[in-house]
């Protein structure tokens, strides 16, 4: 058996734990730059404030109804996801951290009453850390993400799913006959792995509900759509064909992009930003112990702003696979050199590193040059330093400086403090 | 006569006596944080907790995971605000108390209410 455990309106549930005066009231939370709604709490979706909505256009409705935006805030976020995890691992021997806000916990071998030591899981999360949560719990993954959409629409929309169906969702427990009632009530874009334009499709071959899309068989709908809806049927319809994993494979690629706080004109200020995104992609392929073969570095201007438009990207091939913060950066600043042209607003870089490859793994060359100084003692320097004092206490001097704000970072006008984090920032209990 | 060449470091002077005996030095989470994933900590700000001895100023060490009982100091949410207060827990009444005669205990009516955050387990206070 399989549980999603998934934390309500995660962002939003995070914020109002340390400003209670938060509750009850429209909260959202906006994405990198005061750009779009990023989590809405139950009262902003209440008011039709759609997910990824632009916050330019919900300003007047947040006017009207006194809503609240945030800035994102991931230090408390990611601190919150942390502790969440750590409570939620409780319910069984497995887990999978799919998101910042779910995990796949397996319940294999567990005894007992699963619902019941859901309900008391679920419960623990709340007290421990203050964010309440659905889990959903069923034989495959698709089900148990399908049992844990009926276990906060029950809560969130009375009617919708039966109220004992309410926080926690046992779809293994419910007879055939009320199962098929939850499915019948749900329609298929709900369905994990069915985007929108599968939907569509579905819904013109007069598939509507989850109901229809499960009474299908399998070979017809691999001949006629994927393998991909075939798997994720044969999930429905209960066979386990994705499975838990406890173990996250090291990533194929890492990215670090970042739209800009302002419009960047200067080579000086890209050359900046992508030192620092360089730099923060080599801690990532560091951490996971990977070398990177490849790197891409890319920028280019808005595609909603007026002005002449550019958009350039170049891959730059290393000379020997390398997770060194000084060669990823000169290779990004390489690249950038190369993409600049004057007399453009860019509005967003970034770099990836690709061909990502274990770092154990070293190929001999029949080169005469001369292996270069063995850094990665300075890079294990580099990183516990950064981890000691903070983000960019050490840094490549075309990072620029710290002071006043430069133009390519972002706007965070909203930020809430990082309660759990910052010894500056912690709560306030009047005494 | 040739003699043969032993590679490898000889350690001078005395070893260690301490060295059988080497133990982790003490470590102040283990002291004041038995669950991690549920403590927190607040910043007291006020006089009313003064004799209970939680000062203006003192980091709280806050546990999520304990149940509060009577004569807890504990932080809870009232009105949307956070306060550090003793709980009063008895013969079906429930206040909130503080550690300063000046100050009048916290009583709540019906409609009103009132969450207790989490137990006080230790205060964290700084000298200089």
């Amino acid at each position: 058996m399989l549980a999603l455990v998934d934390g309500n309106n995660f962002y939003v549930s995070c914020e109002r734990a340390f400003r209670p005066a938060l509750k009850n009231r429209p909260v959202v939370v906006l994405s990198n730059n005061d750009g779009c709604a990023i989590a809405r709490s139950n009262e902003a979706k209440a008011l039709g404030i759609r997910m990824g909505a632009p916050w330019f256009e919900c300003r007047q409705l947040a006017e009207e109804h006194d809503v609240v935006a945030l800035s994102a805030n991931f230090v408390l976020y990611g601190d919150m996801s942390d502790r969440m995890m750590s409570v939620a691992a409780g319910l069984g021997p497995g887990q999978e951290i799919y998101s910042i806000d779910e995990s796949f916990i397996d319940m294999t071998g567990v005894s007992g009453d699963l619902t019941d030591r859901a309900r008391r899981v679920r419960e623990r999360v709340l007290q421990w850390t203050g964010i309440p949560t659905g889990i959903g719990i069923a034989g495959t993954k698709t089900l148990a993400k399908l049992a844990n959409h009926v276990a906060k629409s029950a809560d969130r929309k009375p009617g919708s799913y039966p109220a004992e169906l309410a926080l926690v969702c046992n779809l293994a427990r419910l007879p055939a006959a009320d199962l098929d009632a939850v499915l019948q009530a749900t329609a298929v874009g709900e369905v994990w792995g069915v985007g929108r334009r599968i939907a569509d499709q579905l819904k013109e071959g007069g598939v509507l509900t989850v109901l229809d899309l499960v009474r299908m068989d399998p070979a017809t709908v691999r001949r006629r759509w994927s393998v991909v809806l075939e798997r994720t049927v044969r999930e429905l319809q209960g066979q386990q064909c994705i499975s838990v994993e406890d173990q996250p494979a090291p990533k194929k690629e890492i990215a670090f992009t970042r739209s800009f706080g302002g419009a960047v004109t200067e080579l000086a200020d890209l050359v900046a930003a992508v030192t620092r995104f360089a730099s923060g992609a080599a801690i990532k392929l560091r951490v996971q112990g990977s070398k990177a073969g490849q790197l891409q570095v890319f920028a280019h201007t808005s595609a909603f702003r007026p002005g002449p438009k550019y958009s350039r990207s170049l891959i730059i091939p290393l000379r020997r696979p390398t997770a060194d913060t000084v060669e990823l950066v000169s290779a990004a600043v390489r690249g950038i050199e190369a993409i600049y042209r004057p007399g453009f607003n860019f509005a967003k870089a970034g770099v990836m590193l690709l061909d990502l490859q274990d770092g154990g793994i070293e190929q001999g060359e029949l080169d005469l040059e001369p292996e270069p100084e063995a850094r990665s003692h300075l890079m294990g320097t580099l990183d516990k330093l950064n981890d000691r004092y903070g983000r960019g206490t050490i840094s490549l001097a075309s990072a620029g400086m710290k002071g006043p704000k430069r133009n390519f970072e972002m706007t965070q006008n909203l930020l809430t403090p990082q309660y759990t984090t910052c010894w500056a920032d912690l709560p306030v209990a009047r005494a | 006569m040739p003699l043969p060449w032993v590679q490898g470091t000889v350690p001078a002077g005395f070893p260690s006596p301490a060295a059988d005996f080497a133990v982790k030095r003490h470590d102040l989470n283990e002291l004041l944080i038995t669950h991690p994933a549920a403590t927190f900590m607040w910043q007291a700000r006020g006089l009313s907790m003064i004799d209970l001895g939680v000062a203006d100023g003192d980091v709280l060490v806050v546990n999520r995971a304990l149940t509060p009982k009577h004569g807890d100091i504990v932080v809870a949410e009232v009105n949307g605000d956070f306060t550090v207060k003793q709980l009063y827990k008895r013969g079906g009444v429930i206040k909130l108390v503080s550690g300063n005669s000046t100050f009048p205990p916290m009583l709540f009516r019906d409609g009103q209410t009132m969450t207790i955050c989490g137990v006080v387990t230790a205060t964290i206070k700084r000298f200089r």
